[in-house]
């Protein structure tokens, strides 16, 4: 038997079930890799001594028919859970204890699994490097000093480090896709309306989603499936069936129609990419998939209109952080100066950026000129898609123009830190399902990934079709650990 | 167009933000890059299209106005910078 953080879901899974490992023995092996990798920095609060707890009780008494029987899982930093610290990366919500649980984590715990800790990112989900946290940057274990992408940085790290077999991210703009991308992961960004927004701490409501990040495309399956649910406390959650995406899953994917948008061969693109781009193309061809060239014309003004709407929603959501009711609190001399001292020290430069952007879009005399344009805007956007689909049932692309970067290289400069996500941004806009998995390396030898993005609900098909993709592909990450200290 | 420092006051001012002159003036040249970025759109005529105001096509659906949970006042309270009994207390407002 391999090491046993080096092993899939899928192997822990069946391991425990055929009772070769405790969870008790896993939860022990993640927590020692932990301990000996502080210098990652992916933990903002650990759960080690209560896991322990945890496993032990299971191990007692275990239900073996569960979908993650005592399996120990780290989650982003952003999922509210009882009675343990949630901060969202921020200095607002240091000292915040949430009384009740995000319905996703509740899924998980209801399948069997325990909580290893809460995971860092970027502060409220905002960025695309992990870098505007206040609890520091995480090392991507791809290499030192590299960036592990964001906002769902701490959990891409994570995965690719062994430190958890999966975990959960969000993705509003791309945070879950690029930071995959950037580690040699997976991640899948659901439908709109696919996994409840309840107890997760909000950015923009109508394009945050919540989603598995995982070693392979199979584990990616069985925690969609935990995961993703009808939820009465998310007003947008949507009432489906959805698939038993574990045992449905298939590499079958021969007579499948697969888009190749023109508009995704951007200005600048490295080599590299392309190539990778190509390859994916000839290995879907493979496996028998017709490919099908597409436009989707309006691709170029996703990132402005994502620019406008994103930060409007952030800032109404971020407007209940005014230190009355829980989180830090600055006194002031008078209401009106505690509020604007409590979210002067409390948010971070970029986080005071963008509400400051989406204040002003919103604001008297501008709210035309920019939101409602945007919302056009997306109007076209997402139409671009309809008609793609109506030819195509799933569109192929890079998952980002660049692989990881080194940290502090675009910190200065947010217009291009935002450019990251210019393959991403999109399917957030149109509401889509979109995955990135690992397809290939660049010249120093960092991962990349590739993006297959699908009609709504159809997480299936692009899952099935990541699956056969992945086995052409072979890719192999071999990380040294680096990192590792005694 | 671009965005002044007056503006810059005026919006931190909406925002419930205090800045100083310095981070005023940076986050001035950050808004026009971004701003300038954003005015890409103006090269698109959406005269004749509809905004999107829901990305998911369902209605909203209605429920039931029911308490489900009872006696949560500690739990709320819970989080409270300032403890007093059962409020949550913030600068004399009244003067």
């Amino acid at each position: 038997m391999s090491d046993i953080t080096s092993q899939s879901l899928f192997e822990l899974t069946s391991n425990i079930k055929e009772k070769k490992l405790s969870s008790e023995e896993i939860t022990k092996a993640f927590i020692n890799r932990a301990e000996k990798s502080k210098k990652l920095n992916v933990y903002v609060t650990d759960n080690f001594e209560k896991a322990i707890d945890q496993s032990r009780k299971f191990d007692s008494n275990p239900n073996l028919d569960l979908k993650l029987p005592g399996i120990p899982i780290a989650v982003k930093d952003l999922f509210c859970t009882n009675g343990v610290r949630t901060t969202a990366g921020s200095k607002i919500l240091n000292n915040f204890v949430p009384t009740y649980e995000s319905t996703v984590t509740q899924n998980l715990w209801c399948q069997g699994a325990i909580l290893l800790g809460k995971l860092n990112c970027d502060e409220f989900a905002m960025g695309s490097s992990n870098e505007t946290s206040f609890f520091g940057y995480v090392q991507n274990p791809v290499g030192e000093n590299l960036v592990p992408g964001g906002s769902s940085g701490g959990s891409s790290a994570a995965v690719a480090a062994n430190l958890t077999p999966v975990t959960i991210g969000t993705d509003t703009g791309g945070s879950i896709r690029q930071p995959a991308s950037f580690t040699g992961t997976v991640g899948l960004k659901p439908t709109y309306g696919s996994c409840s927004r309840y107890g997760i701490v909000a950015f923009a409501s109508s394009l945050d989603q919540a989603g598995p990040m995982t070693k392979n495309v199979r584990d990616c399956s069985m925690l969609l499936e935990v995961i993703s649910s009808f939820d009465q406390k998310d007003s947008t959650s949507i009432d489906y069936k959805r698939n038993h995406y574990s045992k449905e899953l298939s590499k079958d994917i021969k007579g499948k129609k697969i888009g190749i948008p023109k508009e995704y061969r951007v200005d600048n693109m490295p080599d590299e990419i392309e190539q990778l781009w190509k390859n994916g193309i000839s290995y879907a061809k493979d496996c028998g998939a017709e490919i099908i060239d597409i436009s989707l014309p309006h691709t170029n003004y996703a990132l402005p209109t994502y620019y406008i709407v994103a930060p409007a929603e952030a800032s109404s959501n971020l407007a209940r952080y005014d230190g009355v009711k829980y989180g830090f609190r600055s006194p002031g001399q008078n209401l009106i100066e505690m509020y604007e001292k409590t979210r002067s020290e409390g948010f971070g430069d970029e986080v005071k950026r963008r509400i400051m952007i989406g204040t002003y879009v919103l604001s008297s005399g501008y709210y035309d000129a920019y939101y409602l344009k945007a919302q056009k805007v997306r109007q076209l956007i997402k139409k671009d898609f309809d008609d793609a689909f109506s030819k195509v049932d799933a569109i192929l692309t890079p998952s980002t123009p660049s692989s990881a970067f080194k940290i502090g290289e675009k910190t200065n400069d947010p217009v291009s830190m935002y450019l990251n996500d210019i393959f991403t941004v999109p399917i957030n806009l149109a509401g889509l399902p979109g995955i990135s998995i690992p397809a290939g390396k660049d010249k120093n030898n960092y991962p990349l990934g590739l993006q297959v993005i699908g009609k709504p609900f159809d997480e299936q098909n692009i899952l099935n079709i990541s699956y056969a993709l992945e086995d052409k592909i072979n890719f192999k990450n071999d990380i040294s650990d680096w990192w590792l200290s005694e | 167009m671009s965005i002044d420092l007056k503006t810059v006051k005026h919006i931190s001012k909406l925002a419930r933000i205090s800045i100083d002159d310095e981070k005023a003036n940076k986050l001035k040249g950050d808004l026009n890059n971004i701003f300038e970025f954003i005015e890409k759109l103006n090269e698109l005529n959406t005269d004749n299209v509809q905004a999107l105001t829901s990305i998911a096509e369902t209605t909203l659906r209605f429920r039931k106005d029911e308490i489900k949970s009872e006696n949560i006042r500690e739990k709320i309270l819970k989080n409270s910078p300032e403890e007093n009994k059962d409020f949550f207390v913030v600068p004399k407002v009244v003067e």
